[in-house]
């Protein structure tokens, strides 16, 4: 059953979700961004938070102050309007690619038919967009891996995959900040800080902020890594 | 300064350090954590003439028992029925005293309840994470996870000798085997047929069961065809279906995002009461529609308003005791009934 976008879905007594597609779509995302910004700049009264994702905009309120009419009312009129370009802040992510810090890498190359250094490459010329954070605190899935990189999960989580590493599957590229087991593949390990410890910007990235990743050598990795 | 100074001598699995919790950064994969059951704890602060949230000991069936190695502080343990063992009587949650350096305190699984919620008249000291004690099971950064042998430290601890004796346990504070939903968001997956069944069979409660979610047992409701849907944003309350058909219900440590469907959503007024049932307890769901929704939650808010500021407001175990037998329905004694 096609359904027509945006798509407004009431949910419980506190949430408004706002569907805007069903793929993952750059066109989709800037609508979700757009009504993500405005919303941030015009809160409405009771307001609570809004959460982006791939193609959709949660929308949380509070059931004391408005209800889920109002608050579609109030979405459907910020995007009759045109909609603000946001600010976006590019970010860098620095990785290492040493082999014992990127156990997938060599299965990687095997599997696209790359050399390792080809894949190093083609991931490093990636570039990559923050689409949404999930799953746990601080993992920003960021969409943008290079096509011939593209790899289907792994059939099977590995356990105890340590913070930091740097994971790919699919169009998706994420690095982590939990020790997690993850069905992801590891090609290499990043020390740059997703959870920053910077009570003023406790997370690196906003959603919609390009990223590109930097190579670094094992002593600067060493020098910066996670403890 | 006064403070007080307690060992742990026993934790349970799950019992950890909560505050109101750390709303507003599920945009950065965040949920709020907190309280299981947020009336409770909130109880357990007001009753002790605490702001509401203050940050409390949260324990679970598995159960805890500390000592005080030194000063002393009154605490109020309130959620469920659990026993509290206290200075060599055994008595039942809804219940404020003052605990003594060499004296010790269990709070150990009673008649019924998963979670009890053990606040301090003081400051109790844990790490902060953006700015919040409460624990975030998954990484523990907050205030953390209990376990033997620690050592958990008390400021401006004072005896409330006033607070002391039992306060009321709402009817609306137990458990409760209906839980109200909205179908959807993502009830397009499943079959109308499927969507009856998750409305008119019976499930039951597991004890698959953590700060996470719970898994129910069930019919099995697998979603159709391929689910190619996108990762989508959980609430606290999302009813999630696997693959496999098994359902569960995200709690107050819920993953933010998630590509399985979800059929359902409890409503939030009605989270703390479930919250409170036990492995193998049954449960069923009843449909609403969002309008009803609403207006379901703003009375279980005047409810819940008048029942804490009648908490905050009393003075002395006697007045609170006659406060509470003078109340028309509505507002039983837990220890009593």
């Amino acid at each position: 059953m096609r359904r027509q976008f945006p798509y407004f879905a009431p949910i419980a007594e506190h949430s408004l979700l706002v569907e805007f597609g069903e793929q993952i779509d750059p066109s989709v995302h800037e609508r979700v961004l757009a009504l993500d910004a405005a919303l941030s700049a015009a809160p409405f009264l009771g307001f609570r938070e809004a959460v982006p994702a791939y193609a959709c905009l949660m929308i949380c309120f509070d059931p004391q102050a408005t209800d889920h009419l109002a608050v579609k009312a109030y979405a459907k009129a910020l995007l009759s309007q045109p909609l603000a370009p946001r600010s976006r802040t590019p970010r860098e992510v620095e990785v290492c690619y040493d082999a014992d810090l990127s156990s997938d890498l060599a299965h990687v190359a095997k599997t696209t038919g790359l050399s390792t250094e080809a894949v190093i490459a083609a991931h490093l010329a990636g570039r990559y967009e923050v689409y949404m954070y999930g799953f746990a605190p601080g993992y920003a899935y960021l969409a943008g891996v290079p096509r011939p990189l593209w790899m289907p999960r792994k059939p099977a989580a590995v356990r105890g995959v340590p913070a930091g590493s740097v994971l790919i599957a699919g169009p998706q590229c994420l690095v982590s900040t939990l020790t997690m087991p993850t069905g992801w593949w590891i090609i290499g390990r990043s020390p740059t800080r997703i959870l920053t410890r910077d009570p003023d910007r406790p997370f690196l990235f906003d959603v919609g902020d390009p990223v590109c990743f930097r190579r670094v050598s094992r002593a600067d990795f060493d020098a910066n890594r996670h403890e | 300064m006064n403070d007080a100074v307690l060992e742990v001598l026993f934790a349970g699995p799950h019992v950890s350090v909560q505050d109101a919790g750390r709303t507003g950064l599920m945009r950065y994969g965040v949920p709020a954590s907190g309280p299981m059951d947020r009336l409770a704890c909130e109880a357990a602060n007001l009753a002790l003439g605490n702001r509401p949230e203050c940050s409390a000991i949260e324990v679970s069936l598995g159960g805890l028992s500390l000592t005080c190695r030194a000063g002393e502080v009154s605490f109020a343990v309130a959620g469920g029925d659990f026993i509290v063992e206290h200075a060599g009587a055994r008595r039942g949650s809804w219940i404020i005293a003052t605990l003594r350096a060499g004296e010790k305190l269990a709070v150990r699984t009673g008649p019924w309840g998963s979670w009890a919620y053990l606040a301090f008249a003081g400051e109790l000291q844990s790490p902060l994470w953006l700015g919040h004690a409460a624990t975030h099971a998954l990484s523990g950064l907050g205030g953390g996870k209990l376990a033997s042998g620690q050592t958990w430290m008390i400021t401006h601890a004072e005896r409330r000798e006033n607070r002391e004796g039992d306060f009321p346990c709402p009817v609306f504070a137990r458990p409760t085997h209906k839980a109200r939903v909205t179908i959807g968001p993502q009830d397009r997956f499943f079959a109308p047929e499927t969507v009856q069944v998750f409305l008119h069979e019976a499930w039951k409660m597991t004890d698959a069961w953590d700060r996470m979610g719970v898994r129910l047992s069930g019919p099995l409701i697998a979603p159709e065809g391929a689910l190619d849907m996108l990762s989508d944003p959980i609430l606290r309350g999302s009813v999630q279906v696997a693959g496999d058909g098994v359902a569960s219900i995200l709690l107050a440590d819920h993953q933010t995002t998630g590509g399985y469907p979800k059929i359902a959503t409890v409503l939030d007024c009605d989270l703390d009461a479930m919250m409170q049932l036990r492995p193998g307890d049954p449960l069923h769901f009843e449909a609403v529609t969002p309008d009803e929704a609403i207006q379901i939650a703003r009375v279980s808010a005047d409810r819940r308003r008048r029942y804490c500021d009648s908490l905050a407001k009393a003075r002395g175990s006697l007045e609170m005791r006659l406060w509470s037998e003078n109340l028309i329905g509505g507002v039983v004694d837990a220890t009593r009934s």
